[in-house]
């Protein structure tokens, strides 16, 4: 199934998602990573701004001053880094900040995915390594918190069309990634055998 | 002997060589990796990862009608130089002239530094610092020039890299089975489709240089060795059964292609190492020859 969703998301807007279906999003991003999550649940700063409803994207962009954008920066480079890095934050992001979709690459691990379901959320898969067009596809950065991180602030994005994204972990519990790790250690013990491997 | 030139303007030269080549590897991706990329969409039997191999495909496109970067990961700067013979060069001005060049693009055009120090991780913003850009020289006496070879390594593939000193008795079967589960292990973290590269033998550190120089080769460039070249083969076709797909999603294509490098090592030794390449197969190199002439390939 296709679905065009405007951030931020209802609780319907996530609970529709299934494993598999493709997702383009409109309206507000936040760019976060790792720095940002350890400021926020490590050292105990609250985000600066109100999350709920919120969709996340695990980046750290590359941008350049500009007097004509809303933040004083334009986007040059804004791609999507590995999000099990991240994995330990998404349960209190959910649950004290009521984000609603995490979007990254790599995937996320089982805990996330426990949560997910716990509080009715979604991971969205883009393509890593595919900056390009991500890029295109975010209109301006609005605004940018904490710049002391830089390049790993909280950003506040307005993307259009942003994808294609692929509902990876949904609110279910399903995850693609948990399937697709079991089938290939499955199939990995037929390759052995074909291979004359011993397990 | 033969006769020995020193090549003209040097320092300027190889300065702008690591500009260009650190700035073009992250928008022009090589034409074998591109062609790997468009067979394997070709190829595909599931739907969502031939949409992704497309988007990858269109990512490529856009970053050389916009001349951007294909990736934001500006990775860590890693020089392969290989000097070759009949030329006079100093070589601590060259690597000198190729760091500047590395911090030159960082400024001018400008890029994200992905440069930290290692215990404080702090970021001068010039993609350099202590031991960085990576430096692998060697020599050739099979080659008139000196070839430089930039690969800018993206952090999700570098991330990926697994050493097991495997014992004789574990033998091949061994090496075999440490490969498999590394890419099973890896699952959609490199950014897949990727470029496996395998080392076998040497020392612990030759081993992982090995792996890593592997994924420098062509796409679809099979080693020179028939049992080495059977092996990668062998190796790809297992990974690639195993289900993973593009970005770790499921599909056909984990791997472009699994390419080996060996080197003799000890008789109590069975080193094995795995280093990953993401789907972008990020390289550039540039052959500079006596009389300051150079070309610019992959």
């Amino acid at each position: 199934m296709e679905h065009r969703l405007r951030a931020p998301l209802s609780d319907d807007d996530v609970r529709r998602l299934r494993v598999g279906d493709a997702v383009l999003l409109d309206g507000t991003v936040w760019g976060l990573r790792d720095a940002t999550l350890i400021r926020i649940f490590d050292h105990g700063q609250a985000p600066p701004v109100d999350l709920r409803g919120g969709v996340l994207l695990h980046v750290a962009p590359s941008v350049r001053p500009s007097a004509a954008a809303p933040s004083g920066y334009e986007p040059m480079t804004v791609g999507t880094t590995t999000s099990t890095r991240m994995e330990r934050f998404t349960r209190g992001l959910l649950r004290d900040y009521g984000v609603r979709a995490i979007i990254g690459k790599g995937g996320l691990l089982d805990d996330s995915s426990a949560a997910f379901a716990e509080y009715g959320g979604a991971y969205l898969a883009i393509v890593g390594g595919a900056a390009s067009v991500e890029t295109e596809q975010v209109e301006a950065i609005e605004h940018v918190y904490w710049e002391d991180l830089m390049p790993e602030c909280l950003w506040q994005f307005r993307v259009r069309a942003f994808g294609p994204l692929t509902v990876a972990m949904d609110a279910q519990g399903a995850s693609v990634y948990r399937d697709v790790a079991r089938t290939a250690r499955e199939r990995l013990a037929e390759i052995y055998a074909k291979m004359g491997l011993k397990s | 002997m033969t006769s020995v030139s020193t090549l003209p303007n040097a320092e300027a030269l190889f300065e702008d060589l690591g500009r260009r080549l650190y700035v073009d590897a992250q928008i022009d991706i090589p034409p074998d990796v591109r062609e790997a990329l468009r067979e394997a969409a070709a190829r595909e039997s599931n739907r969502g990862a031939r949409g992704m191999l497309t988007t990858m495909l269109r990512a490529m496109d856009v970053s050389d009608r916009k001349q951007t970067l294909v990736c934001q990961d500006t990775g860590i700067p890693i020089f392969w130089i290989t000097i070759g013979r009949g030329i006079a060069i100093d070589g601590a001005a060259m690597l000198e002239a190729l760091r500047r060049g590395v911090e030159r693009a960082t400024e001018e055009t400008p890029l994200r530094s992905s440069i930290v120090s290692a215990i404080r991780r702090e970021n001068r913003h010039t993609s350099t610092g202590d031991g960085v850009p990576v430096f692998h020289v060697e020599f050739s006496a099979d080659i008139d020039y000196i070839d430089v070879v930039m690969m800018p390594k993206g952090s999700g593939s570098e991330s990926m890299s697994f050493l097991k000193m495997l014992l004789p008795a574990d033998g091949l079967a061994g090496v075999k089975k440490f490969v498999l589960d590394t890419a099973v292990e890896a699952g959609g973290r490199p950014c897949p489709p990727t470029i496996i590269g395998v080392g076998i033998g040497g020392s612990s550190d030759l081993c992982m240089t090995l792996a890593k120089k592997a994924t420098l080769r062509p796409v679809g460039q099979r080693h020179p060795q028939a049992e080495i070249a059977a092996l990668e083969v062998e190796l790809r076709d297992a990974i690639n059964g195993t289900g993973i797909g593009p970005m770790g999603l499921g599909g056909d294509t984990t791997v472009l292609d699994v390419h080996i490098e060996t080197a003799w090592t000890h008789i109590t030794l069975n080193p094995v190492a795995v280093n990953m390449q993401c789907w972008r197969g990020e390289r550039r190199r540039a052959r500079v020859y006596a009389d300051g002439r150079v070309d610019i390939g992959y």
